[in-house]
C-alpha cells in the first residue's frame, strides 16, 4: 500500500487542522457544499413554491404565447399560463415524489439486501436472486405500464410504484457491503458476547453502511425524479392542476413550442432538472469522496525534489523515479 | 463452464418472472381497464374487440387464472402479442417487428460507442488525476444530469431547421421506400446521427466517472508500481496493466445499466419521432393501448437480458478467474 506513505509525507498540513474543524468536514469538501446548498434551495422552493408563484399555474389569460416581460417573467403557454409560476409551482411535486420514493427504495433496499448479506442459506440467495431479477429487468417501461395501466394516478401512487421498482440497485450494493463487514472481528466479538442479531445488524452492521445507504438514496432520488419527468412527459399524470416540470414540457411539446421558436416554454423546466439532477450528484460525489479519501482531486501535485528534478505526486502512486536525465 | 450454466439459468429465470410479471400486471391492477377503454372508444371496437380485451386483462370470468396462464404462454410461443388497438388490426407483433430494427440500430450502436468512448475518457482522468481532464468531470455530471429528451428537444431547436442538414424527425426520408439501397441508408444514417449524438452526450458521463474511479483504485495496487519500477512505458502501464483490471467492474456494471440507458433511449426517439419502439411507447399511452405496451416491454426486457448475457460473455474473456473450474 502506497497511501500511507503520502499521508506521513506532509505531516505538517495534517497538524495546522483545528480539531474543531473535524465536525464540518462534510461541507468542507467544496462539492458537498454546493450540493448542499442547491438542494436546500430546491427544497425551499418545494414548500413556499406554490406561495410565492406569482399566478396560478392553471390560470388562463390573454396574453398567449408570448416572450419573457416584466409581467409574465418567463413568458407564457398557449392558454396564457404563466411559465414562471408553473416551474415554482411544480418542485413541490418534484421534490416529494423524488424524496418519497427515494425512502421507499431505501427501506426496501435494507431491509432485503442487509438481510441477505447477514443471514445465510437458501432465503439469503433467494432474495439476492430477487433483486438481480429485479436490477435486469428495464425499471422504466415498467414503470409506464404499471402507471399507464392504473385507473388513477397522484404524486403518491407515482412515488410508490417508482420506489417499489427501483430498490435492486440499492439492494445489491448493500448486501456486497453487508457480506464484507460479516466476517470482520468486531462482528466476531459481538457474536461471541451473545448480542441478539438484530442488535448486530442495527448497531454494529448499520451505523458501518451509513455512507453507503446516503449516497444509494442520494442515486435513487435522482431516478425518481427523472423517472417522474419522463412520465409525465410521455402523457401520464398530466391531468388536473398537478403541475411538475415534466407537465410543462409535455404541454410545451404538445404544442410544437419549438417550432413556434417559444424557447422560454422548455428551456426553464429542462434548466430546473439539470440544476437538480446537478445538485443531488454533487452531494452523491461529496459522500463518495467523504468515504474514500483516494477519490478526492488532489491539489498541488508536481513537487521538486531534493536533486531540483519535478516530480509529479499522485495519491495511490508511488513515484518512481528514472535514471537522472543528463544535463 | 459451471459459471456460465449458473448465468443461463438465471436469464431463463428473469425471463421468466419478466413474462409472469407482464401477465400479472394487468389483472392484479385496482378498476376496469375495459370499460374506461370502451367508454374512449365510444362504439368504435368491434364485439370481438371486446371480449379479446377481457381475455387480456383476465377478466374472463369463465375462465380460472392458471388455464389463463397456460393460454398466455401458448400465444407468447406462437408470436401472438394480441391485437392493437392504435393501429388497429395489426397484431401487436408485427408493429414491434417493423419498429425493433430501428431500436436496435440507433441504442443498440450508440449505446456501445458510449461506453467504448466513455471508459477511454475515464482512464486517462484516472491515471492523469488532477490534469486537465479533471475539468471534464464537473461538466460531464450537469450534461449527464439532463433528461437525454430535454437534451434532444435542444438539439432540435438549435441544429434543425430548413437549411440544416439534420433532419428534425422521422428515421428517413419520407420520400424513400425503405429498402437496402445507398440512397436509403444514406438517409437513415442522416436522420440517426443527431439522436446518436444526444444518447452519447448523456450515457458517457456515468463511464466517465466510473472508469476514472476504478483507474484510482488500481493505480495504487503494487503490479502497477512493479509495472512502473520495470521502466515499462507510461502507455503500457496505463493501458495493459492499470486499465484492463480496472475495465472488469465497469463491464458487469454496462451489463446492469443496461436496463436503465435504454429507458431513457426510448424517450430521445419520442423526441427526435424516430420510428422505434421508445416511439411505439409514447403511442401506446396517448391511447392506453395494452397489448402494444405490454409487447413493448416483453420485446424491451428480453433484448436486455441477451445484451446483458453477451456482456457477461465480454466478461469471461476478460477475466480469466470466472473461467476457472470449481
Amino acid at each position: 500500500m502506497a497511501t500511507p506513505s503520502v499521508v506521513e509525507a506532509t505531516p505538517v498540513a495534517a497538524a495546522s487542522v483545528p480539531a474543531k474543524r473535524r465536525r464540518l468536514r462534510f461541507v468542507a469538501n467544496p462539492k458537498a457544499a454546493v450540493g448542499l446548498g442547491m438542494m436546500g434551495f430546491f427544497v425551499l422552493l418545494a414548500i413556499i413554491g406554490p406561495i410565492i408563484a406569482p399566478y396560478d399555474p392553471s390560470a388562463r389569460s390573454n396574453a398567449l404565447i408570448e416572450g419573457p416581460s416584466a409581467a409574465h417573467w418567463l413568458g407564457t403557454t398557449h392558454l396564457g399560463q404563466d411559465v414562471f409560476s408553473q416551474v415554482v409551482s411544480g418542485t413541490r411535486s418534484v421534490i416529494l415524489v423524488g424524496l418519497l420514493a427515494g425512502v421507499v427504495a431505501t427501506i426496501l433496499s435494507l431491509l432485503v439486501g442487509v438481510t441477505s448479506g447477514y443471514l445465510s442459506g437458501a432465503g439469503s440467495e433467494s432474495l439476492s436472486a430477487l433483486s438481480n431479477v429485479f436490477l435486469v429487468i428495464p425499471a422504466l417501461p415498467l414503470i409506464i405500464i404499471i402507471t399507464s395501466i392504473l385507473p388513477e394516478t397522484t404524486d403518491v401512487t407515482i412515488a410508490l410504484v417508482i420506489g417499489l421498482t427501483s430498490w435492486a440497485w440499492g439492494a445489491r450494493v448493500l448486501r456486497a457491503q453487508t457480506l464484507s463487514l460479516r466476517g470482520r472481528d468486531y462482528i466476531e466479538a459481538a457474536r461471541a458476547t451473545g448480542e441478539k442479531t438484530w442488535r448486530i445488524i442495527i448497531f454494529e452492521i448499520m451505523p458501518n453502511l451509513t455512507a453507503v445507504i446516503a449516497s444509494n438514496f442520494i442515486g435513487t432520488v435522482i431516478f425518481a425524479v427523472t423517472s417522474e419527468i419522463t412520465l409525465a412527459f410521455i402523457g401520464v399524470n398530466t391531468s388536473g392542476d398537478n403541475w411538475n416540470w415534466g407537465t410543462i414540457l409535455f404541454w410545451a411539446q404538445g404544442q410544437q413550442a419549438l417550432a413556434q421558436g417559444a424557447w422560454w416554454w422548455f428551456v426553464p423546466a429542462g434548466l430546473a432538472i439539470a440544476l437538480l439532477g446537478t445538485a443531488l450528484a454533487l452531494l452523491n460525489f461529496g459522500i463518495d469522496e467523504f468515504v474514500s479519501p483516494r477519490l478526492r482531486g488532489s491539489g498541488k501535485s508536481k513537487v521538486k525534489t531534493a536533486d531540483g528534478r519535478t516530480v509529479k505526486m499522485r495519491v495511490g502512486f508511488t513515484p518512481v523515479l528514472g535514471p537522472k536525465d543528463t544535463p | 463452464m459451471a459459471y456460465l450454466a449458473k448465468r443461463v439459468f438465471f436469464y431463463l429465470f428473469t425471463a421468466w418472472a419478466a413474462i409472469t410479471l407482464n401477465f400479472f400486471i394487468p389483472r392484479v391492477m385496482p378498476g376496469d381497464p375495459v370499460q374506461s377503454l370502451i367508454t374512449k372508444a365510444r362504439g368504435q371496437l368491434t364485439t370481438e374487440g371486446i371480449q379479446s380485451l377481457y381475455v387480456l386483462f383476465g377478466l374472463d370470468k369463465n375462465e380460472s387464472l392458471i388455464s389463463q396462464y397456460f393460454k398466455y404462454w401458448g400465444q407468447l410461443f406462437r408470436g401472438d402479442l394480441g391485437l392493437s388497438f392504435t393501429f388497429f388490426p395489426s397484431q401487436v407483433s408485427d408493429v414491434i417487428g417493423q419498429a425493433l430494427p430501428w431500436t436496435l440500430g440507433l441504442v443498440g450502436i450508440t449505446t456501445v460507442i458510449g461506453f467504448l468512448i466513455g471508459t477511454g475518457l475515464g482512464t486517462l482522468a484516472g491515471w492523469r488525476r488532477g490534469s486537465w481532464i479533471d475539468a471534464l468531470i464537473p461538466v460531464t455530471t450537469f450534461l449527464s444530469s439532463i433528461p437525454y429528451f430535454w437534451l434532444g428537444l435542444i438539439a432540435i431547436a438549435l441544429l434543425t431547421g430548413p437549411d440544416s442538414f439534420f433532419p428534425a424527425g422521422n428515421g428517413y426520408d419520407t420520400g424513400l421506400t425503405p429498402g437496402w439501397d445507398w440512397e436509403f441508408i444514406g438517409s437513415a444514417i442522416q436522420h440517426s446521427l443527431l439522436p446518436a449524438i444526444t444518447i452519447l452526450i448523456s450515457s458517457m458521463a456515468g463511464w466517465i466517472l466510473s472508469m476514472r474511479n476504478m483507474m484510482v483504485t488500481v493505480a495504487s495496487e503494487d503490479y502497477v508500481t512493479v509495472a512502473h519500477a520495470k521502466g515499462l512505458s507510461e502507455r503500457r502501464v496505463m493501458v495493459g496493466y492499470a486499465a484492463r483490471n480496472a475495465l472488469l467492474p465497469n463491464v458487469s456494471g454496462f451489463a446492469l445499466s443496461l436496463g436503465f440507458i435504454v429507458g431513457g433511449t426510448l424517450l430521445v426517439e419520442i423526441v427526435f419521432s424516430y420510428p422505434g419502439l421508445g416511439f411505439l411507447l409514447f403511442q401506446g399511452v396517448g391511447t392506453k393501448d395494452y397489448p402494444l405496451l405490454q409487447g413493448i416491454f416483453l420485446i424491451i426486457t428480453l433484448s436486455v437480458l441477451l445484451a446483458n448475457f453477451v456482456a457477461d460473455l465480454a466478461y469471461m474473456l476478460l477475466d480469466p478467474r470466472t473461467r476457472r473450474e470449481g
